[in-house]
């Protein structure tokens, strides 16, 4: 087993996710090989910016597929932002290009009403209390957030937790071994942190 | 909800924390990584670098400590200061910074905002606009670059909404009227920049109370406040500064 592999798609915070993981207590491995991926004991699809180019992006590196393979085949899967929006089938940002398809349902934007991207701390209503990946964290703990996009998936569940902004929004998923946060726990300070650490531990199911 | 962001900033100049009165007369506050974790334990939302390394050669000093902080500090990091390349982009992100803030190569080039936006995402482009009252106009103001040197003919509030158009994702709004005064945020400019645009703005420049601070969120209606010196010199800590907002009515992360 070649332990954490945290995907290396040129899409954003590599960095601060694999220090995060670090100081959680695991080193992950930073790879664009498909055969690693495959061999991954757990993988991260971290990633900020936009779906369209994520999803062109992992067709390149040809890591679509074994992706959504490990996914399948019951390999605990951490998806950071753009990670769980990938998840989906389709994003109103990309007509054209599929995500992952693990989870039926769209990806949407939020109104023109509001103030977008989504940027700053907000809080979580967490509807699976028993999810490992909270384990130790706060009711009201804040979490960060930016972005611009949520996933609203048909069979609701798949919601972990929804956050007020405009709308409830699924802020985060868990089902299987597939977990996600719209969040970023790599930027979330102490809390972010021991939800990594919950990752690093989960024993698949 | 949303909470209301409290931003601590620190001006870096060849990788030592300097703050200076309206860009002049700087003095020396220390090493910027041990003050991203001061303000990181006090509860600080975001922290802002601000690189005024004046030489190009000295630049890489800047990375170094993006990178060193990056490996203590488990929250956003906005990196500005003489950007100017896609390239310049794309080592800060992947030193470890998550937000890069463009203020005079936007104005020199707009096109650099599309495409830095097209290529990183709008999440991490900040535009900082400063901004400068038009003498005898009431309520107008222009955009200055060069640290606040240079008039640029652009109206700001229009400019804003072209920089939204763009792709970026933020505003870091100034007022050089105000910075290093310590009479408080320019509340007019706050106001007009915020409500004409449908990104976060972060005001900035001017504040020497917590009072300052409540009226940029409330009156300003900005989204974030930023703020240097009074926290540099333990003036006040953040946590204080979230007590005062929270008591004023203000969702903060407490």
């Amino acid at each position: 087993m070649a332990g954490i592999v945290l995907v290396d798609y040129g899409m954003g915070n590599l960095r601060s996710v694999e220090k995060a993981f670090e100081v959680s207590g695991q080193k992950p491995k930073i790879s664009s090989d498909p055969r690693e991926i495959e061999k991954a004991s757990k993988i991260v699809l971290p990633g900020v910016g936009a779906f369209s180019h994520a999803m062109i992006e992992l067709k390149k590196r040809k890591l679509v597929e074994p992706i959504r393979e490990k996914i399948q085949s019951g390999t605990p899967y951490l998806g950071l932002c753009l990670g769980l929006q990938l998840l989906f089938e389709r994003s109103q940002e990309s007509s054209r290009l599929k995500g992952l398809g693990i989870i039926e349902g769209e990806v949407r934007r939020f109104s023109h009403q509001l103030k977008v991207p989504h940027m700053g701390w907000n809080t979580l209503e967490i509807s699976q209390k028993k999810c490992p990946l909270f384990k130790g964290i706060s009711k009201e703990a804040y979490f960060y957030f930016v972005h611009s996009y949520y996933g609203v998936p048909e069979d609701k569940s798949w919601i972990l937790s929804r956050t007020e902004y405009g709308v409830k929004f699924c802020s985060s998923i868990w089902k299987g071994n597939v977990f996600a946060t719209q969040f970023h726990p790599e930027k979330s300070q102490a809390q972010g942190i021991q939800m990594i650490k919950n990752f690093i531990g989960y024993e698949k199911n | 909800m949303l909470a209301k962001r409290v931003i601590p900033c620190l001006d870096v100049k060849e990788g030592r924390v300097v703050k200076g009165t309206k860009f002049l007369g700087l003095r020396d506050a220390g090493d910027p990584v041990e003050c991203a974790i001061y303000y990181d334990k006090h509860g600080a939302d975001e922290l802002v670098f601000l690189d005024i390394t004046a030489s190009h050669e000295k630049r890489g000093i800047l990375l170094d400590v993006v990178r060193r902080t990056a490996e203590k500090v488990f929250m956003p990091l906005t990196v500005g200061g003489g950007i100017s390349t896609v390239e310049d982009i794309r080592n800060l992100l992947n030193a470890g910074a998550d937000k890069i803030s463009i203020n005079t190569a936007a104005v020199k080039n707009p096109n650099f905002v599309k495409k830095a936006s097209a290529r990183f995402g709008a999440q991490c482009i900040v535009v900082a606009v400063d901004a400068r009252r038009v003498p005898g106009k009431k309520n107008r103001w222009e955009v200055y670059t060069h640290g606040g040197r240079e008039k640029t003919g652009l109206d700001v509030v229009s400019w804003v909404k072209r920089v939204e158009k763009l792709g970026a994702g933020e505003i870091l709004l100034t007022s050089m009227d105000r910075d290093g005064t310590r009479i408080g945020y320019d509340l007019e400019l706050t106001r007009a920049v915020s409500q004409a645009t449908y990104i976060p703005v972060i005001a900035s420049g001017g504040v020497g109370e917590l009072r300052h601070l409540a009226d940029g969120l409330t009156r300003g209606k900005a989204d974030a406040v930023l703020a240097a010196s009074i926290f540099h010199f333990k003036q006040h800590t953040i946590g204080e500064a979230k007590k005062f907002l929270q008591k004023e009515g203000i969702l903060v992360r407490l």
